[in-house]
């Protein structure tokens, strides 16, 4: 099937301009990456704290079989919401995510290219990669990189993949996280992320990330930090946490094939992640607990990921 | 001979490693180098941002031949012992060997010879296994491969004698291509010359040493400021650290906006540094921050910086926003309110909760003040005060403004400067260099503060050892010691240990080491603090030049807890050792210790009983003891009354008498009440010279 737009057509006419459209950004980021080869997929349809947590990056940076994959994540901070009054903090935002595995030795030549594309040029643009070690403890995960810093701005976070749920990572993959709001305040030359223009039009027809997300951000931040049920949260919790394991141990066939249910007890992980973000905003788990939660999540993602080992994507051919 | 040049040309290595990394890259070649005998003249090693260089001159092309000659077992030796000296000198057969003989007989002698190597084999051997077995703190793989650099490396210059060295690293061969700036010559470079090697890269924008760059940085950053007619607040580890992240430092010139100036400075000015790595600048004329700032770029930019000023200015700004609007929050909070908070902040795990600290501190702040001259209720706040900061938004982002946030808080909330001051400076001194604060009030709280967290590690065993320190209790008994000490200020270390150590006894969760304290162990912790403050003060005055002996003399003298009294009788000693007359009198005093400890070890007793004035016989014992008479009631007093240099001066007046005595009197006469009234006449010397120190600890001056 192909789909032909007449000469007249208002869409054919109009080349991307990312310089002044949050979602031209989005647009030209795909492009690129989709030229270089990857797979460009579509957000992981649950709540994540960060692109990382896509089944795409965590499971498929395990195990040998190379893998390039590009795509938008929505991620989820409650934590940081501020009822929409703060002009740089977001509950809810967007990234970028770049997997290249294994790394390809030109991976900081394609990003520098990737920010080209986009209209940040390194003839007016001073941009720096500042040491940044990458942990994510829920995750298991670490690895090393910077931050990319355009003009003094954080727009980037590059990182090396050393280990994943407690796994070396073999080959390493390169992850590229573009913070979109960042890079599109920075583009448009505005000072509120609420006054990002969405659609790059100046029309009747114009939208502004604060029309968009504004009277999302105002309510989640409620829900997020007043009306989030605890009890409820701490019982999906247990849940998740349950479920994981059954899942687990109901798809373990032991030596004789591969594993059959790695990406259903991962959701539940993913799940268990996200409530204890929850419950952290909420403020329920002190500070001792607070480690004690981390842990557990890291049991679940070690778990997930070592039956993904044991799986064809994995790498397992017995 | 000839030179060497090795380049290692990575993707961006973090400046806090660079200086570290080309150490350590110079010593594991070097070291190679000495162990293949080959010898080098100059060398010269840099860092930047993206590679590690090291350039050795005058190697010599050849390492030399190796000859020696090692003596084996005797002819006829069983045949093990045979086989094992061939072996170990890498020979087949006997044969291969000599015959050498001595007055035992005959022995077998292998010359071991190796002829010496390239300088080229050696560095092909070497760079290879200094790359894979670097020691980098944190390493990474990358790719496909299984070789651990900081981050990839990419590519190998090695040349020797202007030719190629060539070897393989993880499928990275060297060879004599590199490249310049990143953006600004991204073309290969080709090295033919090892000479040319530095000039090239200059001409590809890149700054090889760390030191130009650093000049290079500074200079640009005043030129600016000048022209602002402003001064650079120079702040050497924001200067390393922005050296380590550029080439070619190209310092712009940015402003933000007056009204962040209502913020107190040393928000904004870490704020800036922190998160942006850039300079603030002050005023010439009243060192006034100024809403301008300096950044470093790494960029010659198309638009003379337009651009990288314009979006570093936008970052500023909001960095800014961010901050004011968190000393906006803390402003409105009550410092008194925010103390309540300190409930939920953990101490330590062992030790409790901040609030309890802040209660312990109160408890301790008031008992100093009865030893500082202070007002209980000023104290008493001041010390209720202290850690609110903790709380603060502003010490949560920036943990280094503790103290001083607290400050600029009380000040805003209408507390009296004393209290302010006192908050402020309580951590002071941060170390050996830092001021002393001077203020009674500040005085209290700094001591009573450093005092709770030494008692409380203490009383949990978490006492330094060795090069471990974590907690800083060192540096915290320096403080002690230096505020005691630099104020003048009189304070009985012993009671206010056990006072300080019985304030943990209620701590919330306490460890059983703290609920199991029992008032025999509270006297043990208290002894073996006081010790450890001795061992600190030694070092203390040690460092300031006071000679060891002296030190000792006193400390070991007597039951010391008064730090001041025991530098005061310190100077008193010293002083007394600069004159001959001391140097004579400290010398009689020695010997009349030193007799005694000798016929009391003989007579197993103490000689201490009075001297009967009809059994004193010689002319100079006479004397001395009517010098004694006159001397003891004088050194006495000076002593009760503190004036330890007029006890020492008093002293002065037994040093004839004590010389004639020793050169016309035996002791050990054959007379036994005689010889004990004579040791006991020495007895009275000892004892009156005594409540200053222990002379017989003083090196020197035995005649």
């Amino acid at each position: 099937m192909s789909i032909k737009f007449s000469a007249t057509d208002h869409v054919a006419n109009r080349s991307l301009n990312p310089q002044t459209s949050f979602q031209d950004l989005i647009l030209t980021l795909q492009i690129y990456w989709a030229k270089y080869g990857c797979v460009i997929l579509q957000p992981y349809d649950m709540e994540v704290g960060a692109g990382t947590f896509h089944p795409a990056t965590t499971l498929r940076a395990l195990g040998p079989k190379p893998w390039n994959a590009a795509y938008v994540q929505p991620s989820r901070r409650p934590s940081d919401g501020r009822y929409g009054q703060n002009p740089n903090r977001l509950q809810h935002y967007y990234q970028f995510q770049v997997i290249l595995k294994p790394s390809p030795d030109d991976i900081q030549e394609l990003y520098l290219k990737s920010l080209h594309a986009i209209g940040i040029d390194s003839e007016h643009h001073d941009i720096r990669f500042v040491e940044d070690d990458w942990e994510s403890p829920s995750l298991g995960a670490w690895g090393l990189g910077w931050e990319v810093w355009c003009d003094g701005m954080e727009v980037s976070q590059f990182t090396y993949f050393q280990q994943v749920g407690g796994f070396d990572c073999r080959p390493v993959s390169g992850e590229l996280t573009y913070g979109l709001e960042r890079l599109a305040m920075y583009c448009q030359g505005v000072d509120s992320v609420f006054d990002v223009s969405f659609n790059g039009r100046d029309d009747d027809r114009a939208l502004n990330y604060g029309d968009v997300y504004l009277q999302s951000e105002k309510e989640f931040s409620r829900y997020n930090f007043e009306l989030a049920d605890v009890d409820i949260l701490f019982r999906h919790f247990r849940d998740a946490e349950q479920e994981c394991r059954q899942l687990l141990e109901a798809g373990d066939v032991g030596e004789s094939g591969p594993h059959q249910c790695v990406l259903p007890a991962y959701d539940q992980c993913i799940k268990a992640s996200h409530i204890f973000n929850l419950l952290d905003a909420r403020g329920v788990i002190s500070v001792t607990e607070r480690q004690s939660y981390i842990l557990r999540v890291r049991e679940l993602a070690k778990a997930c990921c070592s039956a993904w080992l044991r799986t064809e994507a994995g790498g397992f051919d017995g | 001979m000839a030179d060497f040049l090795l380049e290692l040309f990575s993707e961006e290595i973090p400046a806090g490693l660079q200086s570290r990394a080309v150490q350590d890259l110079e010593r594991l070649i070097l070291q190679g180098f000495g162990a293949e005998d080959l010898t080098w003249g100059e060398v010269s090693s840099f860092a930047t941002p993206r590679r590690l260089s090291l350039i050795v001159k005058e190697v010599p092309s050849n390492s030399p031949d190796f000859r020696e000659e090692r003596k084996g077992p005797r002819l006829g030796a069983p045949e093990k012992a045979i086989s094992g000296f061939l072996k170990s000198v890498g020979l087949q057969s006997l044969e291969q060997c000599k015959i050498g003989s001595d007055k035992k007989g005959e022995y077998y002698v292998a010359t071991i010879e190796r002829p010496g190597k390239t300088a080229q084999e050696i560095i092909k051997q070497l760079v290879p296994d200094v790359v894979r077995k670097f020691p980098w703190s944190k390493s990474m793989r990358w790719g496909d491969g299984s070789l651990r650099w900081v981050r990839p490396l990419h590519r190998i210059v090695c040349l020797f004698d202007d030719e190629v060295v060539s070897f393989e690293v993880d499928g990275i061969s060297s060879g004599n291509e590199t490249l310049g700036h990143r953006f600004l010559a991204p073309e290969r470079i080709v090295i033919d010359k090892i000479d040319e090697y530095k000039s090239k890269l200059e001409a590809a924008f890149v700054m090889l040493n760390a030191n130009t760059r650093q000049e290079a940085i500074i200079e640009q950053a005043k030129k600016l400021a000048n022209s602002e007619k402003l001064n650079l607040v120079e702040d050497q580890g924001l200067l390393s650290e922005t050296c380590g992240l550029v080439e070619w430092p190209m310092v712009l010139l940015g402003i933000f906006d007056e009204d962040y100036l209502a913020v107190p400075p040393e928000v904004l000015i870490t704020s800036m540094k922190k998160h942006q790595k850039c300079f603030s600048l002050v005023d010439r004329k009243n060192d006034k921050l100024a809403n301008r700032f300096l950044l470093v770029s790494n960029l010659i930019a198309a638009d003379g910086g337009e651009a990288v000023v314009h979006g570093n200015e936008r970052v500023i700004r909001a960095r800014l926003a961010d901050a004011r609007f968190f000393w906006d929050q803390d402003r409105r909070k009550p410092l008194e309110d925010q103390t309540e908070k300190l409930d939920g902040v953990i101490f330590h795990e062992k030790l409790g909760r901040q609030s309890e600290r802040v209660s312990r501190i109160v408890k301790l702040a008031r008992v100093l003040a009865t030893y500082i001259d202070a007002e209980l209720e000023v104290v008493t706040r001041a010390a209720k005060l202290c850690k609110a900061d903790l709380v603060s938004e502003i010490v949560g982002e920036f943990p280094d403004l503790q103290g001083l946030m607290g400050y600029y808080l009380a000040l805003e909330q209408g507390e009296s400067e004393e209290i302010a001051f006192a908050i402020g400076e309580h951590y002071k001194p941060a170390g050996p260099n830092d001021d002393i604060p001077e203020r009674p009030v500040s005085t209290i709280v700094a001591l009573a503060d450093k005092l709770d967290t030494i008692a409380g590690f203490w009383a949990i065993d978490e006492k330094p050892t060795g090069s471990k320190d974590p907690y800083a209790l060192r540096r915290a008994a320096l403080g002690i010691i230096r505020l005691v000490l630099e104020n003048e200020i009189r304070l009985p270390l012993r009671s206010v240990f056990d006072k300080a150590i019985d304030n943990y006894r209620d701590v919330s969760g306490a460890s059983d080491l703290l609920r199991k304290m029992d008032d025999r162990k509270l006297a043990e912790l208290t002894k073996d603090l006081l010790s450890f403050f001795a061992e600190r003060l030694k070092i203390y005055l040690r460092d300031k030049g006071v000679r060891h002996d002296v030190i000792e003399a006193v400390i070991t003298a007597g039951d010391r807890e008064d730090l001041l009294m025991i530098v005061k009788r310190i100077r008193a000693v010293e002083e007394c050792l600069v004159t001959s007359d001391g140097i004579n009198l400290i010398a009689g005093i020695k010997r009349a210790e030193n007799i005694l400890k000798i016929e009391e070890k003989k007579d197993n007793r103490s000689y201490d009983g009075s001297i009967e004035p009809q059994l004193l016989k010689e002319m100079d014992e006479k004397l001395l003891y009517a010098a004694i008479n006159r001397v003891a009631e004088d050194t006495r007093k000076a002593v009760q009354n503190e004036d330890f240099k007029s006890a020492m001066q008093s002293l002065s007046e037994l040093r004839d008498p004590v010389d004639s005595f020793f050169e016309h009197v035996i002791v050990n006469t054959d007379d036994p009440s005689i010889r004990e009234n004579r040791l006991n006449l020495l007895s009275a010397v000892r004892s009156i010279a005594g409540d200053i120190a222990d002379y017989s600890v003083i090196m020197g001056g035995e005649r």
